[in-house]
């Protein structure tokens, strides 16, 4: 038996603002980003917006126990979840099942500098420095706020959210795969409502580094994401932000009465090398197996990474020349982790207000005719992983 | 011949490849040799300096890649060890294995040796010690050879080249219960007819001083330096701790129908697999073992078989005073009092605390155990902990002819899942 996906809860956070309706409001009206030029200079990042957090994660222990990414994430879970109209309902809480996207870090940066000015003063025993400093500098609770699987976790503490929990890794690709097996799972019958999503903290240099070890990071002033020049860095804006969905087997959405904002069509991702244009074949067979030629619009979340963002316009401009997209990541920066699932709830929203975000990248976007039933989401990591998602309107969802 | 559906109608997932790596050795063969002949694994930490640790044992592979290997390294080495002999024992070609690949790995991070690295070359550009630093060092190109230890998905993408699998590859963490979670996600992937082979692998080569001090630092570790291969005593009374240690375990599944078809040696049938979340606590179970209790019940739901048919336990069984208490009152209001006289035993006191691989690795041993008709023992069982009044195969291997397992996996973060092993039916 096949269960078709229903969309019923988002959570939402970026520069924008808190929340799905924050959120959809200004990027329906076409918003300047929130750039912060100064925190990581002389790198850019779009950062979190004040977030009173105890709207969501009521005990100041709950919240100390996380670091920022955590912290981002939890209170984005319980958008999504109040979004819904599940949060705090425990009969449901207690069965849903969670896939969550992440990475992990946030180091204690005092503590690493310690260890290499000591080193960089001369002391050459550096496995015993990295002992003495360790034993005694690290707060022991900052491993579990540092953990992958504990975004989760937190999750199940704060939100009482107790199905399942799985923490998918993996950079862009987890937020895909988590998305696709949640819902793999419900059209099979093995789950009814799931929450899946992630969160990435942009305003942090350790999460900077592992991106400029390979030299990914934009320099200097912010441009638009499809027009950065590679005399300023490698393009790639990080942004500070969390998406969650929560997704629903048609039945079981309608028995409970849930707005549905749309259906979650197919989702299908990949990853290989790029190889005589082996990376450009993966996107026209994920495409075809999605039927995204069949879109009214595309919205695409391009890392800015030249290379890879260069592949996917070109494929863009081969395969779909008439169907208008938008670039969301050009205000919201990269979000890695969560870059799908925060793509797909804009897919969802637009759907939902029969409307597109505003196109903020002349020569890119153009205006789309009426209002959009079929969207194709299209996310391409910054070094790899591909994946697309169909999301369709609530109106084919009749019980 | 037997229905090649489930209780349920489902696809029946064989095993038909198994893979080892832990501190007893490489392969299932020396692996098994060693755990029933009650060895341990663990030993003085030789790797990096130990000064200053409170915990200074650990079992640690050594014996696979250069000393000096990154943990990304060895994770993947240990990782690809375990998958070619699965897929060796399996006859497939495991260079166009041509299906799904789940990979159970830990979190990753820019490595210590790296750090420095990357601050000594930043310090030619001027500026304090620290981050700016190594950004300047990296903008520079210092850090290219340090990407596979930043990225996530990087043991999972390079055992997806090696072998040929199909499709974005899934890396995950379910903490110390990851990979039995790498196991489920096959089986539901072969259930719900998405793939016809699986390989799921759970591997952990992170052993190093900060990862060691960071689970000190949560009191998570035994102390028990002075004798390392007697440290792990789970079940017992003066047990104080896990020791951390290293390797790999994979399967290779199939739907039983295909197996069949093709003449596969099928050696073992992934029954049923359970999970439940626990809201109480970062590293606490919740007092009265709902979760984990919820956890069993569901895999043996989910196999379709009552407690009854568990003819052994293989014990999460850490070793921490915690772990080993809530296991056995979990499974004493399922299984009863005692556990019902079902004889439970943990891999752990003598491999240690794989980790991430550990739910994988002892879910190998889950099968070796009902393919040799040999529970493997707990050792180090010399002071009984009289609240655990509990069959833990003391100090020396059984024979016991078994044919269902129910493996035992919990983590921090509220991680509990279950999975019910047994024989091929017949």
């Amino acid at each position: 038996m096949t269960h078709r996906v229903a969309i019923t809860g988002i959570g939402l956070i970026s520069c924008h603002g808190v929340g799905a309706a924050e959120t959809w409001q200004a990027l329906a009206e076409g918003r300047d980003p929130v750039v912060d030029g100064r925190t990581l200079a002389p790198y850019p990042i779009h950062p979190a917006p004040e977030i009173d957090w105890s709207e969501q994660i009521a005990r100041r222990g709950d919240q100390r126990q996380m670091e920022p990414w955590q912290r981002l994430g939890t209170f984005c879970a319980g958008l999504a979840l109040d979004d819904a109209a599940i949060k705090g309902e425990e009969t449901l809480t207690g069965t849903m099942d969670m896939i969550v996207a992440a990475g992990g870090g946030e180091r204690d940066v005092d503590v690493d500098s310690a260890i290499l000015a000591e080193a960089a003063a001369g002391r050459n025993d550096h496995g015993m420095l990295i002992n003495e400093k360790l034993t005694t500098e690290l707060r022991p609770t900052l491993f579990l706020a540092q953990l992958s699987n504990l975004l989760a976790g937190n999750i199940s503490i704060v939100h009482k959210v107790t199905g399942s929990s799985r923490t998918f890794m993996g950079e862009e690709g987890s937020g895909m795969s988590a998305l696709a097996t949640a819902a793999a799972r419900i059209r099979a019958g093995q789950s009814t409502h799931a929450l899946v999503g992630g969160a990435f903290n942009a305003a942090h240099p350790d999460m900077l580094l592992s991106y400029e070890l390979v030299g990914h990071l934009h320099r200097g002033d912010w441009a638009p994401v499809l027009g950065r020049s590679k005399a300023d860095g490698g393009g790639m804006i990080m942004g500070s932000g969390a998406a969650f969905l929560v997704l629903e087997a048609a039945e079981h959405a309608h028995a409970r009465g849930a707005r549905i904002y749309a259906e979650l069509g197919a989702v299908a991702a990949d990853n290989g090398d790029d190889e005589a244009g082996a990376t450009t074949a993966r996107l026209g067979r994920l495409a075809a197996e999605t039927g995204l030629g069949e879109a009214d619009m595309v919205i695409t979340t391009p890392s800015g990474a030249h290379a890879r963002t260069a592949i996917e316009m070109v494929f863009l401009a081969e395969t779909l020349a008439d169907t208008p997209l938008r670039a969301v990541t050009n205000t919201t920066g990269s979000l890695r982790d969560c870059q799908f699932p925060f793509g797909v709830a804009l897919a969802a929203l637009s759907v939902h207000h029969g409307a597109c975000p505003a196109a903020t990248q002349p020569g890119h976007e153009r205006p789309l005719d009426g209002a959009p039933s079929r969207i194709g989401v299209l996310t391409i990591g910054c070094e790899e992983a591909e994946g697309v998602a169909m999301v369709t309107a609530a109106t084919g969802l009749t019980s | 011949m037997s229905a090649t559906t489930d209780h349920l109608g489902r696809p029946t997932v064989a095993i038909t490849g198994a893979g080892i790596v832990s501190p007893l050795g490489r392969g299932k063969a020396d692996n098994w040799a060693a755990l029933c002949s009650g060895t341990s694994g663990i030993h003085m930490i030789t790797r990096f300096p130990t000064a200053h640790l409170r915990t200074t044992i650990a079992g640690t592979v050594d014996f696979i890649g250069p000393p000096d290997t990154t943990a990304s390294e060895l994770t993947y080495a240990l990782a690809e060890a375990a998958a070619l002999e699965a897929l060796a024992e399996a006859g497939l070609d495991d260079g166009d294995f041509a299906g799904p690949l789940f990979v159970a790995a830990p979190p990753v991070e820019v490595e210590w040796p790296q750090r420095l690295a990357l601050d000594a070359v930043g310090a030619r550009q001027g500026g304090e010690p620290g981050y700016a630093r190594m950004l300047g060092a990296a903008r520079a190109g210092a850090g290219t050879a340090f990407v596979p230890s930043a990225r996530f998905a990087a043991v999972a993408n390079r055992l997806k080249r090696r072998i040929g699998a199909r499709g974005l590859p899934v890396t995950l963490s379910t903490a110390c219960a990851s990979g039995a979670t790498a196991i489920q996600l096959g089986v539901e992937a072969i259930r719900r007819g998405e793939a016809t082979r699986v390989v799921s692998v759970g591997t952990d080569g992170s052993v190093n001083a900060e990862s060691l001090i960071r689970f000190s630092l949560l009191s998570a570790l035994s102390a028990h330096n002075e004798v390392p291969e007697r440290a792990s005593r789970p079940f017992s009374k003066d047990r104080d701790g896990f020791v951390m240690a290293e390797g790999a375990g994979a399967f290779v599944m199939e739907p039983l129908a295909a197996a069949r078809a093709r003449g596969a040696t099928v050696l073992g049938i992934v029954e049923g697999c359970g999970e439940k979340a626990d809201d109480f606590h970062r590293t606490r179970s919740k007092p009265d073992g709902s979760p984990a209790m919820a956890a069993v019940r569901a895999a043996l739901d989910d196999a379709g078989v009552e407690p009854g048919a568990i003819d052994y336990i293989n014990a999460h069984g850490t070793s921490t005073p915690e772990n080993d208490k809530m296991e056995c009152l979990s499974l004493s209001q399922v299984f009863g009092e005692g556990i019902g006289g079902v004889p439970i035993s943990s891999n752990k006191s003598m491999i240690g605390h794989t980790l991430t691989a550990a739910g994988a690795i002892e879910a190998v041993f889950s099968l070796l155990t009902i393919r040799t008709g040999t529970l493997p023992p707990t050792i180090n069982h010399q002071t009984p902990d009289p609240a655990l009044a509990v069959d833990c195969v003391p100090n020396v291997a059984r024979a016991q002819a078994v044919t269902r397992v129910l493996s035992n996996s919990f983590g921090f973060g509220g991680q509990n899942t279950c999975l019910v092993i047994a024989g091929e039916p017949a």
